[in-house]
């Protein structure tokens, strides 16, 4: 692996660029892995990366369908941030959070994460109620946050609209300020090649059409390059994990949605954070090539499509519009749609399986990207050691059996 | 005729439902209900946490063929059934509650 340094830069900068090496191999699958993985997104890839950095195991194939990132990887509206509610959440996001902060010297790949800031916005007494709670678990959590008043807000973000006459006013918000955003693509990147330079063969367009079973254990996925063995199987594919774990004779408590975002054209820079509200739902940052990046809520009904239906897409823009009266003139350039796969309690799955050797890691709705490294790093601790870590004990799929949720819906910051 | 289920709109779309009662109607009128025929279990004393839990979280979440509950929110407040493809979108039939769809058990 080439160390990228302002030194190979410059000596690549000799030859017009034209001589950079492939930042991972594309080799074709090996008969037998030690873990395969199934679902190359960024979640997916930071597991393989963590299973070879932290665990030694390198023989390992991350397998996917498509190209590496194609799916909610680059689909989400980046956001970063671990101020959630309850404790297990915020201890899991903050995990990822730590990891966020070193992640580029670490790859030594420029993730650019960028910790601009996330406001969440309070419109009403109870959502300032709300925010003061968080704000508080989340400061006894070793989490950093504050309140803002309206004045606060408006001082940080002059384009705002706080007129106490507005329909739904803006009466303050919390500041997270470690939160911000990152180049999603450049994560799925970044841990692909971290992870193919420790001896993971990351195999693109290769889908898993079948988990083979002998007794009550995994020996292998059939896929569209043939059978590949293996006695430890990591499943991670966002929304479609329903049908993985079909194959697997599993049932999960998921359902999978579509989730629309936008983008603006690029303008002049007007927006240096964050911002989310709950009470008019949409959430809106400035990406640094100058675009607006926007998102909001799923839309209602089962979807596999990666689309959804122009009336969120109307909602979501009117809830930008009342914060934002501004940006009414402003064209959008692009939209689509991701499955997401939501779990009852907006909250991730990530463990053991009835099926010995054969793991999930799915779930994690609406706020995936947030987690990446987080996610990869305890999933590949519970593949490593075949039991969660303590960090994600509590997100066992026993858990919707004993009754324990971890109820994150409206209380994490935004609605899901 | 051909079956309309999409009003077209370029790229985006939305769903034209057929309300058995109403006709079709834009997407917008209803609500979504989730995945039709979860059967409360009766003899609720003998039921294990594990079969509570496959009746109150676990979904079939289908790619492909659904049958699903939608109600006219805005219209005349009625529960049906949908049948619907869940990666065209396409709504091959809608049932009313108390009509069986193809292929589906007692």
């Amino acid at each position: 692996m080439t160390r990228y340094s302002i030194f190979t830069l410059a000596r690549n900068a000799l030859s017009y660029h034209e001589k950079w090496a492939a930042a991972w191999r594309s080799p074709p699958p090996k008969s037998e892995y030690d873990v395969v993985i199934v679902g190359g997104g960024g979640h997916g890839l930071a597991t393989a990366y963590y299973l070879a950095k932290e665990h030694g195991i390198t023989n390992v194939a991350v397998l996917e369908k498509s190209w590496i990132g194609s799916g909610n990887t680059g689909r989400n509206t980046t956001i970063v941030r671990s101020n959630y509610l309850w404790d297990e959440a915020t201890l899991l996001y903050e995990k990822s959070m730590k990891l966020w902060e070193g992640l580029s010297q670490d790859l030594n790949y420029n993730v650019m994460f960028s910790q601009r800031g996330v406001l969440n916005l309070g419109h009403t007494l109870q959502d300032m109620r709300d925010i003061r709670r968080r704000v508080n678990a989340n400061r006894l959590n070793g989490v950093d946050g504050e309140v803002l008043n309206a004045t606060q807000v408006k001082a940080m973000v002059p384009i705002i609209n706080t007129s106490p006459r507005s329909r739904y006013p803006i009466l303050g918000a919390s500041l997270q300020r470690r939160g911000g955003i990152a180049r999603h693509d450049a994560v799925a990147w970044g841990f692909a090649r971290g992870a193919d330079a420790r001896g993971v063969d990351i195999i693109q367009n290769c889908e898993v059409t079948a988990i083979r079973r002998e007794a009550n254990a995994v020996i292998g996925v059939e896929t569209t390059m043939g059978f590949i063995k293996a006695k430890r199987i990591g499943v991670v594919t966002a929304g479609n994990s329903s049908v993985l774990a079909a194959m697997a004779g599993l049932r999960l408590p998921i359902e999978s949605h579509p989730l629309q975002a936008l983008v603006s054209e690029p303008i002049k820079p007007v927006l240096h954070t964050v911002v989310m509200s709950n009470a008019v739902h949409g959430y809106i940052s400035q990406a640094d090539k100058g675009d607006l990046v926007i998102g909001a809520g799923i839309d209602s009904y089962v979807g596999y499509g990666q689309r959804g239906s122009f009336s969120i897409i109307e909602g979501t823009l009117a809830a930008i519009l009342e914060m934002f009266p501004a940006f009414s003139r402003i064209r959008m350039n692009r939209q689509w749609g991701g499955i997401v796969d939501v779990s009852p309690d907006a909250c991730p799955i990530i463990g053991l399986t009835p099926v010995q050797g054969l793991y999930f890691n799915c779930g994690w709705g609406t706020g995936g990207f947030k987690a990446t490294p987080g996610s990869g790093w305890v999933f590949a601790h519970t593949i490593a050691q075949n039991r969660p870590h303590e960090l994600n004990a509590p997100f066992s799929l026993e858990r919707f059996s004993s009754g324990r949720l971890i109820d994150e819906h409206g209380a994490a910051a935004v609605a899901h | 005729m051909p079956r309309r289920w999409l009003i077209d709109a370029g790229e985006h779309s939305i769903l034209l439902i057929e309300c058995p009662w109403c006709g079709p109607r834009c997407q917008t009128e209803f609500s979504y209900g989730g995945e039709a025929h979860i059967v409360r279990p009766l003899d609720t004393d003998a039921l294990s946490d594990d079969q509570w839990a496959d009746y109150l979280f676990m979904r079939k979440n289908p790619r492909g063929h659904h049958l699903e509950q939608w109600i006219h929110t805005y219209g005349c407040r009625r529960w049906f059934k949908v049948e619907r493809d869940t990666v065209t979108y396409r709504i091959a039939a809608v049932h009313k509650v108390n009509e069986r769809a193809p292929g589906e058990y007692e």
